[in-house]
């Protein structure tokens, strides 16, 4: 199946032309297949952030292509445009762009600008409310007059309100409490699982994106050095590592513990999957009968 | 849309002497220069006018592309002058067409007068160069201090510049993310007539006056965190010293706006 978006070549320079030219992404190739629930980790300055904007037509390419259902994004000033209705980009802090009077209006602020009648915005309205939890309530009140939870969930429905095929979100739970953090990311979940979109997930949490998504993409300095399931990148710790990124810190445990020779499954990452593998070992040594707490304590000490 | 290619009062960073000298005998200096050009009348004042410009600017390492790039600007100002200058002179007549008489003192007339403008912006340039915006409303905070005993609030208007320079990098790029995060929504601001560009805006404008509001509180509560309380009694951890140099600086600047002064009388 050809992918629904993808990179060929995709080359990026800041301030061409003078003395601070930098280059942000050197020949990308990047690709996202329909219905795929994919993460994008890096760190700051890595050049992710210039990756998602190519992605709706926001960055022009200094060389290179990017392609929308196989078609250029960039073949006329319409499509452009068009297709940032089909790639829907929620930007870090999106609370800070509302703007409107009402909460309904900023969601309707998308739909409208693609020249729907009022019939379909009002139920992509109501329908882009109900996947990030908002109740029918606050349609009507100020969008400031909200928690700083809730503004967010705002601004990310203002984005889903246009019912994008690929929705890409640069740090959604940047600064939201661990609740807030859950209930925006079931959120996602939800519109991936009911609208088989594609999902890119821009996090630095690996915790978040290990249990979240089905592939991550690593980028470090303009490239795509690690590609591939969960297992597969976080195999690469000691790079990861070294590129500023590290593993999630169950991976770390259970790393150490298979080193001092214990008979420990790799590719954990997340709590319940340690609790899982932590369990299936005490069991392993016939532990599970007794009181595993009493022995660990008695191993310990 | 480039937002960050915009440059205001740009500084650039040096160690050349002219960096190194306090902005007071700076901004001084510059005072003393524009009135030497006011007062300048003839070939031999603008030429030492001329030459005292060209060697501050060869000291101070700033490139003459740089320099020349700021008179873009005012490049009509300078034909309008020029223009008008030419024809409105009156005196022996070298031309004439139509109604128009262009004189030999009205070509002498608009040449000085388009180096005159040139001059003088050249000079405030490089004050803007080679002092960093900071160590500027330094300066002209210590160089209007008498102006408190007549309760002229020298230190805030001082404070409220630096802040404003401090912010405009930042509202720019404040801009250019907004901008972004609702063209992301399919807003457009490009296109249209001048009545749909305003509305466009409104996406734009919204947001962003209330980030400068929250960012004017934010840095108001963590000004008072630090126990700041307006100019009274307050010192600073960089005190302004005149060293030689400067005293040299000011007392060549003085002495050359004299000397212009006086050979300007004589019509020189």
């Amino acid at each position: 199946m050809p992918p629904i978006i993808e990179t060929r070549q995709l080359h990026h320079l800041y301030s061409a032309g003078t003395p601070f030219e930098h280059a942000a992404l050197k020949e990308v190739d990047f690709s996202a297949q329909a219905g795929e629930y994919l993460a994008i980790i890096g760190r700051t300055g890595s050049g992710k952030s210039t990756l998602i904007q190519h992605l709706n037509g926001l960055l022009k390419p200094t060389s290179g292509q990017v392609l929308f259902e196989g078609e250029d994004i960039w073949s006329s000033k319409e499509h452009t445009r068009a297709v940032r209705f089909q790639v829907g980009l929620v930007f870090q802090y999106p609370e800070y762009q509302l703007f409107e009077e009402t909460v309904y209006k900023d969601i309707s602020f998308g739909p409208r600008n693609m020249g729907l009648d009022e019939g379909e915005i009002d139920r992509r309205v109501r329908q882009a409310a109900r996947f990030v939890g908002l109740d029918e309530a606050l349609l009507d009140k100020s969008p400031f007059d909200l928690s700083g939870g809730q503004k967010r969930r705002v601004a990310i429905a203002g984005v889903i309100a246009m019912e994008p095929k690929v929705l890409i979100l640069d740090e959604p739970t940047a600064g939201l409490d661990p609740a807030g953090a859950a209930q925006i990311l079931d959120n996602i979940r939800n519109y991936h699982l009911e609208q088989n979109a594609t999902i890119i997930l821009v996090s630095h949490s690996m915790e978040e994106v290990a249990r979240e998504a089905g592939r991550l993409v690593v980028i470090s300095e303009g490239t795509i050095p690690y590609s591939g399931t969960p297992s597969q990148v976080f195999a690469h710790g000691a790079q990861l590592e070294r590129m500023g990124l590290g593993v999630p810190a169950m991976t770390r445990v259970f790393a150490r513990l298979r080193a001092m020779g214990l008979d420990v499954p790799g590719g954990v990452y997340t709590i319940e999957q340690a609790r899982d593998a932590v369990l299936a070992a005490l069991a392993r040594n016939g532990a599970g009968s007794g009181q595993p707490s009493a022995r660990g304590e008695e191993r310990w000490t | 849309m480039a937002l960050k290619d915009i440059t205001l009062g740009q500084f650039f960073p040096g160690s050349s002497l002219i960096h190194r000298l306090d902005p007071r005998a700076k901004l001084i200096g510059l005072i003393a220069y524009i009135v030497a050009l006011f007062l300048a009348n003839g070939w031999l004042t603008y030429l030492i006018a001329f030459l005292t410009l060209a060697l501050v600017v060869a000291v101070s390492t700033v490139k003459l592309k740089a320099l020349l790039r700021g008179m873009k600007p005012v490049l009509f100002l300078l034909v309008f002058t020029a223009v008008l200058n030419m024809f409105y002179t009156p005196g022996t007549p070298l031309a004439k067409f139509w109604i128009f008489t262009i004189t030999y003192e009205g070509i002498v007339h608009a040449f000085f007068m388009v180096i005159r403008i040139l001059m003088l912006i050249s000079a405030t340039f490089l004050l803007t160069y080679t002092t960093s915006p900071l160590a500027l409303t330094d300066g002209l905070e210590s160089l209007l201090g008498p102006l408190k005993k007549v309760r002229v609030p020298v230190h805030e208007l001082s404070m409220i510049m630096s802040i404003a320079l401090r912010f405009i990098p930042t509202l720019i790029e404040e801009t250019d993310k907004i901008m972004s995060a609702q063209r992301a929504r399919g807003a457009d601001f490009d296109t249209g007539n001048l009545i749909q560009k305003a509305k466009a805006l409104i996406p734009l404008l919204v947001p962003l006056f209330i980030s400068a509001f929250r960012r004017a509180d934010e840095l108001a509560t963590a000004m008072e965190c630090r126990c700041y309380h307006g100019g009274e009694g307050r010192t600073r951890m960089k005190q302004l010293h005149y060293k030689p140099g400067d005293g040299l600086f000011i007392f060549a600047a003085l002495a050359i706006c004299v000397g212009i002064g006086v050979l300007g009388r004589f019509g020189w």
